[in-house]
């Protein structure tokens, strides 16, 4: 674990809809350092896809600073690779050409790279495949390549696997870990699932929400691979969820299903 | 069926080979099905004719305008109407649909651009195709121009309207896309709205040709002297029905022929389309 990379200070946003305006987020402050694999959890609407999105660049007109590697952030770019809950692949390009998108495949370099990570996110085989012959998790794994083509400083992830179901969403927690043990990309990775956020996080943020708030930060000192099924997992477990006990029963109701 | 399953339980060891053997004998045998109901036509056609039982001037037979066709064909007649119909068809088609596409896309991603465009093109599309045919002759004369600005004419529209819409139906997600990988505004337009507007402006390109055809159609026979619509006029006013129905077998397999053309592009190009899974 290294210096601070991203640094949140103050941070606030709020929309505005048709009457009213809502907090979406209040003076949130968290510290990311270099290395780190930071999950963000919380119940729907509590703000956590737009925390991603401000740190992305995505979405602007907020208050307080965000900073990374002491620049504050001006708007999307190849320094903070995201990726979306769905894969959002280009049809129209194979495998390869989508991990590529916008860099030659005709640079060895580039080829060379492309080639490492379609092993990395166990993708063999399926180099000229087209998206639409490729499974959800397949997909999601391109993208994941996708983003770090780019070597990006911080991978952001919004609750990728939320789509998948239990055995690939397992299997691609996994590659994840092992991506982040091989190349020890900064992680922040939103998810509304209890399990998952203590099985890959090094450190969990809760968030509540309306407004959005940091409830609580808690550091999963378990090495990895983790077992689900151990003691030590359930005890930070139990941890999680007593922490959303004590956020209002009403804000938690409608979207209980990760627990 | 007991030769089909042996084929099929042959088909591991023997390979490629094979399949492909079988997937050309699928082919001629759809063919052959396809051609029993026009083969019969035909046939009918001729008995009919050759026993006189349907008059051979409204009705040539079969073979009757075939002779024709070799008649044309080798006078050299039907050679140079036939090119010069060809070369209007794709100057016309060419130029409107080239310039339906630039201002498509062009009005597409300028919002500008549509509050002071579209409404304009939209009214001009409503003004009906064939009733201006006189007047572009009036205007252009009888020559090649008229027929190629009126060919234009008919094929810029739906280029124009497909690829706007084409270019507003881009997922937006993708665009978000481009935007964390930092494409620029260039990038995203060649790598993203263009590519993402390909099956419009060819399904745009498919009507546009099916119109380049009936204007070409329209605009020699109104007024002109020379191409494929003239000589059938011509034939027409001679009573020579043989030559009339040469002229709408060549017309026919002209637009078959181009449109056909179309569909293969579109196989090829659009290969990465769900819906084009065979």
């Amino acid at each position: 674990m290294g210096a601070t990379l991203l640094e949140i200070r103050e941070l606030s946003k709020s929309f505005q809809t048709d009457s009213k305006t809502v907090q979406a987020l209040r003076q949130i402050e968290l510290d990311v350092k270099a290395g780190e694999f930071v999950t963000v959890i919380g119940p729907s609407g509590c703000g956590k896809s737009t925390l991603l999105r401000i740190v992305a660049g995505l979405d602007t007109g907020y208050q307080g600073s965000v900073t990374l590697d002491g620049q504050s952030i001006a708007g999307p770019g190849i320094d903070k690779g995201f990726i979306f809950q769905e894969p959002r692949l280009f049809p129209w390009l194979t495998v390869e050409k989508n991990i590529a998108a916008d860099l030659s495949l005709r640079s060895p370099e580039v080829k060379r790279r492309v080639g490492e990570l379609i092993e990395l996110v166990r993708l063999n085989g399926f180099e000229k495949a087209y998206p639409k012959e490729l499974s959800g998790g397949m997909a999601q794994r391109v993208s994941i390549a996708r983003a770090l083509l780019r070597n990006p400083k911080i991978l952001l992830l919004d609750e990728p696997f939320g789509a998948l179901d239990a055995f690939t969403r397992a299997h691609m927690q996994e590659v994840l870990l092992d991506i982040w043990k091989r190349n020890g990309t900064t992680m922040i990775f939103v998810t509304h699932d209890i399990d998952e956020a203590v099985f890959l996080g090094s450190r969990i943020v809760i968030l509540k929400p309306r407004p959005g708030e940091i409830r609580a930060k808690i550091n999963v000192d378990l090495p990895y691979p983790r077992k689900k099924a151990s003691a030590a997992f359930q005890n930070f477990r139990y941890e999680v969820l007593s922490e959303f006990e004590k956020i209002d029963e009403l804000s938690w109701g409608e979207s209980g299903a990760g627990i | 069926m007991s030769i089909r399953q042996a084929n099929a339980a042959a088909v591991p060891t023997a390979g490629r080979k094979r399949r492909k053997a079988e997937k050309t004998r699928r082919k001629l045998s759809h063919f052959l099905w396809g051609a029993i109901l026009p083969a019969t036509i035909l046939i009918v056609w001729q008995v009919l004719g050759d026993r006189e039982l349907i008059s051979p001037l409204l009705f040539p037979t079969p073979l009757v305008i075939a002779d024709s066709f070799v008649w044309l064909w080798n006078s050299g007649t039907l050679n140079d109407n036939l090119f010069v119909s060809l070369y209007r068809t794709f100057a016309g088609f060419g130029l409107g649909a080239g310039l339906g596409l630039a201002l498509g896309l062009f009005v597409g991603l300028s919002r500008s651009a549509e509050k002071l465009l579209d409404s304009t093109v939209q009214m001009i599309r409503m003004i009906p195709h064939i009733s201006v045919t006189f007047l572009f002759v009036l205007w252009f004369g009888i020559g090649d121009t008229s027929k190629i600005l009126l060919i234009a004419k008919g094929c810029f529209f739906p280029l124009y309207i497909y690829s706007f819409l084409g270019v507003r139906g881009v997922d937006n997600k993708l665009f978000e896309v481009t935007r964390v990988l930092g494409y620029s505004r260039f990038k995203q337009l060649v790598r993203l709205v263009l590519p993402a507007t390909l099956p419009n402006v060819i399904l745009g390109l498919r009507l546009s040709l099916a119109i380049a055809w009936v204007s070409l159609v329209v605009a020699e026979m109104m007024g002109a002297s020379s191409g494929l619509g003239f000589l059938m006029m011509d034939a027409r006013a001679m009573s020579d029905t043989p030559t009339v129905f040469v002229g709408i077998f060549l017309f026919t397999l002209l637009a078959k022929i181009t449109d056909s053309l179309v569909l293969f592009a579109e196989r090829r190009l659009l290969a990465w389309r769900d819906s084009f899974e065979r």
